[in-house]
């Protein structure tokens, strides 16, 4: 069976710096894998290069998708071959309504895969369901793509992009940054209902916290831009008790 | 509204008459016969004992400046100048050679004490008890148009740097002033910086050596004194790679009716690596109620962030003068580089002030950020003009300006002419400016709870102006903060 | 063997401009005296350069070089080539005004169509009216003394002087469409409205090229009275032929309690430049003014605003956009004059300037000029790219560069359409702006 991600010994640089020296991570169908890791182990980073985003350079390594080169790919060809980030900070469109992009990203994404567009009818109550679902209200999707949104709704709204794109890898990364105990709770219900045999996740977090909620099948320790240490759930635990500081020496 | 009456009333029985430092200093001067003429140039040349490159360099400029036009663009108001019923030179009268302080004119320096100018490093160091840790500064007084002290030579010279009077520079040190003088300001710049390089007379000259990090403030206090009198200052400040300065200038004028002219040239070179922080309390003679006399500030001041990763900041608290134009300016030609402007301009009575700044981003990835508080008040016009622009080849180019004007009474007027020119996409832009008046509710809740209504306004002008006030050198952000009050007494407090 | 050809001087040129024109210049008499003096004060100052400051960005002198010699009248073959392109244009519900190559051409228009309450003549029949001893006014102006302006007075042919009448309510907008089927020739139209008190009106204003039609110039000056109480729309659609040129001129008096709402779209012209002269001359009036520039290849696109607030307690907004590609050049110059008596003004300005190349250029020259105490006013400007971080936002959910960036481009210029209150209008705009992206490709 082929993997649904495979990392290969994966080295970027940001303009001088080299961030990741070769990483690398192999992820199921079905898995949950929780990324932890201090500040600038390059958490982040991993989850910006699997998403095609600019300004990173990838000097070595590889990373194959469904079996395909990810690296080949634009943002939006990975979009539609389901790869979906759930972004630290969701950024805010003006003037852009949050349904007129809902629409256009699934219609573009439907597309890319050589679907048909969903119709209108269709496409408003998958989303009013999802919304409901989520608590979001109605007003909100009117109003300019988390333009005054509060930090739980941001990321309520990427939740919700995941529950419509039905994407077959989620990435998340520091979900929780932000938020309070009860809208973590609400968000994280929603990742969970998206749990299946189909999709994998890639959860990416500094604390333990989150894991609580979406409880992973592996654990993986990034430290200083490598993978320390992998095992199962009970890692994040011992993580919680020991802190970082015993794999900072280790990757140095 | 009772409380809006007061203001109103106030503001016509406005009284800048009350300016400080508006004595006048009797000594014995020496001055050039009155007019401009190549002869004029010739003598002040003489006076300062001049290499001939020194008066070459005085004459083309003069030549082309009877060429020029005096600029009308700016929106000042005031009668023709006639340039040829001025004196351009005038000094005090001295003994050959000035051994030490005590040979100073002793009216002379009774005048900075006055002004509370300390000129005797003895007194400097034992005189009051200073809180621990405070820095020291190092003056350089120029009284008309020769500079008559500079305290702290010897220390200054252990650290490397050059701080003296211009004159004496062009003297000892007349391949760094030929290789800087007229580099950022060239001698065709314009109208009064033509005129100031023809017949300048002194000024400050600061040269900080690569890697030095100047061990005091430095300061240079200007102070016209003589009738009928131009006061042409020139000064030239280069931080060399890596090095730092910090300096700051003061001006003051005796009370006249008539006006005074004063051109000055201020030029910055900031190397790689180098920083300069340029303060400016500018507190001229502002004229009476009736707008009569006041000096005429025609100021050119411009840095030229050559090096990467150079800094230049200019920050300035205007408060004096008949007429202010002034743009002090960054060039920003180094890669990296970053220019500031933080400006309170204040005008009173008859004022007018047109000053702003202009950013010109060459080199890639620099940054500069414009603050600028207006605050008009009388019978004043108040205008800021500035500059931001982004060549084709300044990838990167960030600005940030915000420019806010507070409005005291209805007879005055507070103008914002902005020029916003991007000339390639990376660089990014952001301008926004206000114009307000001092909210009725706020001055009532102060009023309310036991302010006066001067105390008031001038809680409301300080919170105003805070954000600039912050960036100058802790020893004059309180000299500054009494003075803004000062200006606005008789507005309203 | 090279024959030298002698470029005749600006002057000489200038001359022969009015000379050889004078005799299709309708109006005699008083009309005459109004257009020699406002030529001759043409001729003294001359095309407009960059050191007369209201010009610094738009040097006509080096962009437009001269002004081409007066069109001739259209011909059957010119009007039917009209009538193609006004067809083309003819997708709002409205009263339709139709001047080709600046005259009137009445089988293309609407007039018998016009409601109760809507009086209309052409320009050209109310100088010829010897009757009417104010014919002269119509040429003058005292709310500028651009000289773009005179040198309209001076030259122009044709246009409509239109009243409606007060407390009447059109029920359509009045649609002028001005049409250009030469080439290398100029027009000079200049309209007049007066809107009564308590009525309502929209006013809609569109150049475009006939087919063939090339590197004409357009020559317009619109001068608009509201009466007290009277709400009025205006909103204009520039889009000539790519090498044609534009300069026209707004002037509106405002009354008490109106409603002005304006909104101009340059897309079309190498070189454009609209003036809006907009003073408030009663209380409590209320003025939205927006404008988008579409500008891309080489052209030059400057809309440049005065707004005078000359009494107390009017509001004003304006919102401007441009985004700017290939080698274009946007010039925004906005001015707000708060005269000393006009407390509680309420007066805002933002422009937003987007480039999306490298040699894209935008400038920006926002302006505040105020003698009274007790207003608020305020502006705003930006220049910068699209922002990397929300492209990378779309296209990480599906979206193609290009769809991503017409996106943020539409939602960018739709926050200065949002304020066109009539929906065919809005909708109009919008439809222009989308076909513009479609054609960045």
């Amino acid at each position: 069976m082929s993997a649904l991600l495979e990392v290969k010994n994966l080295q970027v640089r940001v303009e001088d710096r080299e961030i990741l020296h070769g990483l690398s991570l192999t992820v199921n169908k079905g898995e949950v894998h929780a990324i932890m890791g201090p500040n600038g182990s390059g958490k982040s980073t991993l989850s910006h290069v699997i998403a095609g985003k600019p300004g990173y350079e990838v000097t070595g390594g590889e990373i194959l998708f469904k079996g395909e080169d990810l690296l080949e790919m634009s943002p939006d060809e990975r979009a539609a071959k389901g790869v979906f980030l759930a972004f630290q900070y969701p950024v805010e469109i003006p003037g852009v309504a949050t349904m007129t992009f809902l629409r256009t990203a699934l219609n573009a994404q439907r597309k890319a895969r050589g679907e048909t567009e969903l119709s209108t009818p269709d496409f408003l109550k998958k989303v009013r369901e999802v919304a409901a679902s989520l608590n979001i209200p109605q007003d909100m999707l009117r109003r300019g793509v988390n333009v005054g949104f509060s930090g739980g709704e941001k990321k309520r709204n990427e939740v919700l992009q995941m529950a419509l794109f039905q994407p077959s890898l989620c990435i998340l990364d520091e979900m929780d940054s932000g938020l309070d105990i009860d809208a973590l709770r609400i968000a994280a219900d929603g990742v969970n209902a998206l749990r299946s045999s189909d999709r994998a996740m890639v959860v990416i977090t500094h604390y333990q916290r989150l894991l609580n909620y979406i409880v992973p099948d592996y654990v993986h320790v990034m430290s200083k831009g490598r993978v320390v240490k992998s095992g199962g759930k009970e890692l994040a635990l011992e993580l919680e008790e020991s802190g970082y500081a015993q794999f900072e020496e280790q990757a140095a | 509204m009772p409380a809006e009456l007061e203001t109103v009333e106030r503001v016509r029985r406005i009284d800048v008459d009350q300016y400080r430092y508006g004595f006048e200093t009797i000594i014995e001067s020496e001055k050039a016969p009155k007019g401009l003429s190549e002869d004029t140039v010739r003598f002040i040349s003489e006076k300062k004992n001049e290499p001939a490159w020194m008066l070459e360099w005085r004459l083309e400029a003069f030549r082309r400046w009877q060429t020029m036009q005096e600029p009308t663009w700016a929106r000042v108001d005031y009668p023709k100048i006639d340039y040829q019923d001025l004196y351009y030179y005038a000094a005090p009268k001295k003994k050959p050679e000035l051994a030490s302080l005590d040979e100073v004119d002793p009216e002379i320096l009774k005048t900075y004490e006055k002004l509370g100018i300390p000129l005797r490093e003895q007194e400097i160091l034992a005189g009051v008890v200073r809180p621990e840790g405070e820095r020291r500064v190092a003056v350089d007084a120029v009284f008309d148009s020769v500079s008559v002290a500079t305290t702290f030579q010897k220390e200054l010279k252990q650290a490397g740097v050059i701080f003296m009077p211009i004159s004496e520079a062009i003297r000892e040190h007349p391949d760094l002033v030929k290789k800087y003088l007229g580099s950022v300001v060239p001698t065709s710049d314009n109208f009064f910086a033509t005129l100031n390089s023809a017949v300048f007379s002194d000024g400050s000259f600061v040269y900080v050596p690569p890697g030095v990090r100047c061990p005091m403030e430095l300061s240079t206090y200007f102070r016209i004194n003589e009738r009928n009198t131009g006061q042409f200052e020139r000064t030239l400040i280069i931080a060399d790679k890596g090095a730092y300065v910090s300096y700051l200038e003061g001006c003051t004028a005796p009370q006249r009716d008539e006006n005074q002219l004063h051109a000055a040239v201020v030029e910055l070179v900031a190397h790689d690596d180098a920083e300069i922080k340029y303060s400016t309390v500018q507190n001229w003679y502002p004229g009476n109620s009736e707008g009569k006399g006041g000096v005429y500030n025609f100021v050119t001041k411009r840095g030229d962030c050559r090096g990467r990763n150079s800094k230049i900041s200019w920050t300035q608290v205007e408060t004096g003068s008949a007429i202010t134009w002034k743009y002090p300016s960054c060039i920003l030609r180094g890669d990296n580089s970053r220019g500031e402007f933080y400006s309170i301009a204040i005008s009173n009575g008859y004022q007018q002030v047109d000053s702003g700044t202009k950013m010109i981003h060459l080199g890639k990835n620099t940054t500069s950020r414009i603050i600028s508080k207006g605050i008009a008040a009388g019978k004043s016009q108040n205008t800021y003009r500035g500059l931001v622009s982004a060549h084709r080849k300044a990838l990167g180019a960030r600005n940030f300006t915000a420019c806010d004007s507070l409005l005291i009474g209805d007879k005055c007027g507070a103008h914002t002419v902005p020029y916003v020119e991007a000339k390639n996409a990376s660089a990014l832009f952001e301008h926004e400016a206000t114009t307000s008046k001092i909210s009725e509710d706020v001055l009532f809740y102060c009023v309310q709870r036991g302010l006066s209504q001067e105390e008031a306004v001038g809680l409301v002008v300080n919170g105003f102006v805070k954000d600039v006030l912050q960036q100058l050198p802790m020893e004059f952000a309180v000299e500054a903060q009494k003075l803004i009050s000062i200006s606005l007494e008789g507005s309203v407090g | 063997m090279n024959v030298a050809v002698v470029k005749p001087t600006p002057e000489r040129a200038l001359g022969e401009l009015f000379a050889t024109a004078r005799d299709r210049l309708p109006g005699s008499g008083i009309v005459s005296e109004v257009r020699e003096a406002a030529f001759a004060e043409f001729a003294k100052r001359g095309l407009p350069n960059r050191r007369v400051e209201e010009w610094k960005y738009t040097d006509l002198r080096a962009l437009l070089r001269e002004v081409a010699p007066l069109a001739a009248a259209p011909d059957q073959a010119a009007l039917a080539k009209a009538a193609t392109a006004v067809a083309a244009l003819d997708v709002i519900d409205a009263y339709k005004l139709v001047l080709v190559d600046g005259v009137f051409a009445p089988k293309l228009s609407d007039v018998s169509a016009l409601e109760a309450g809507v009086r209309l003549n052409t320009l050209s029949e109310v100088l010829e009216d010897r009757d009417n001893k104010v014919r002269g006014d119509l040429l003058l102006t005292n709310a500028t003394s651009d000289v773009m302006v005179s040198l309209n007075a001076a030259m122009a042919t044709d246009g409509f002087v239109l009243n409606v009448d007060d407390n009447v309510a059109l029920k359509k907008p009045i649609h002028i469409v001005h049409v250009a089927t030469q080439t290398g020739t100029a027009a000079f139209t200049r309209s007049l409205l007066r809107v009564g008190k308590g009525a309502q009106a929209t006013l809609v204003e569109s150049f475009a090229a006939a087919a063939g039609a090339q590197t004409y110039q357009v020559h317009d000056a619109v001068v608009v009275w509201v009466g007290d109480d009277a709400q009025v729309q205006h909103v204009r659609l520039v889009e000539d032929s790519h090498d044609a040129s534009n300069v026209s001129t707004a002037i509106v008096t405002l009354g008490a309690k109106t409603q002005f709402n304006s909104f101009n779209l340059t897309s079309g012209s190498v070189l454009s430049r609209y003036q809006g002269f907009l003073r408030f001359g009663g209380e409590h009036a209320n003025a939205t003014i927006n404008g988008v520039n579409l500008l891309k290849d080489r052209q030059h696109g400057d809309t440049t605003l005065v707004l005078d607030h000359a009494v107390p307690h009017c509001d004003s907004r304006e919102v401007f956009r441009a985004v700017v590609d290939d080698r274009a050049h946007s010039v925004f110059q906005g001015r707000i004059n708060v005269h000393p008596d006009a407390q509680k003004t309420d007066a805002r300005m933002m422009t937003r300037a987007l480039l999306l190349s490298d040699e894209a250029e935008a400038d920006n020259k926002p302006e505040l000029e105020i003698f009274a105490d007790d207003v608020q006013c305020g502006h705003g400007a930006t220049t910068g790219a699209l922002d990397e971080s929300l492209l990378f936002y779309l296209r990480a959910r599906g979206l193609s560069e290009k769809e991503a960036q017409a996106l943020l481009i539409q939602a960018f210029v739709g926050e200065a359409m949002e304020s066109i209150a009539d929906e065919q209008l809005r909708e109009l705009a919008i439809a222009t702006a989308e076909r513009w992206l479609a054609a960045r490709g």
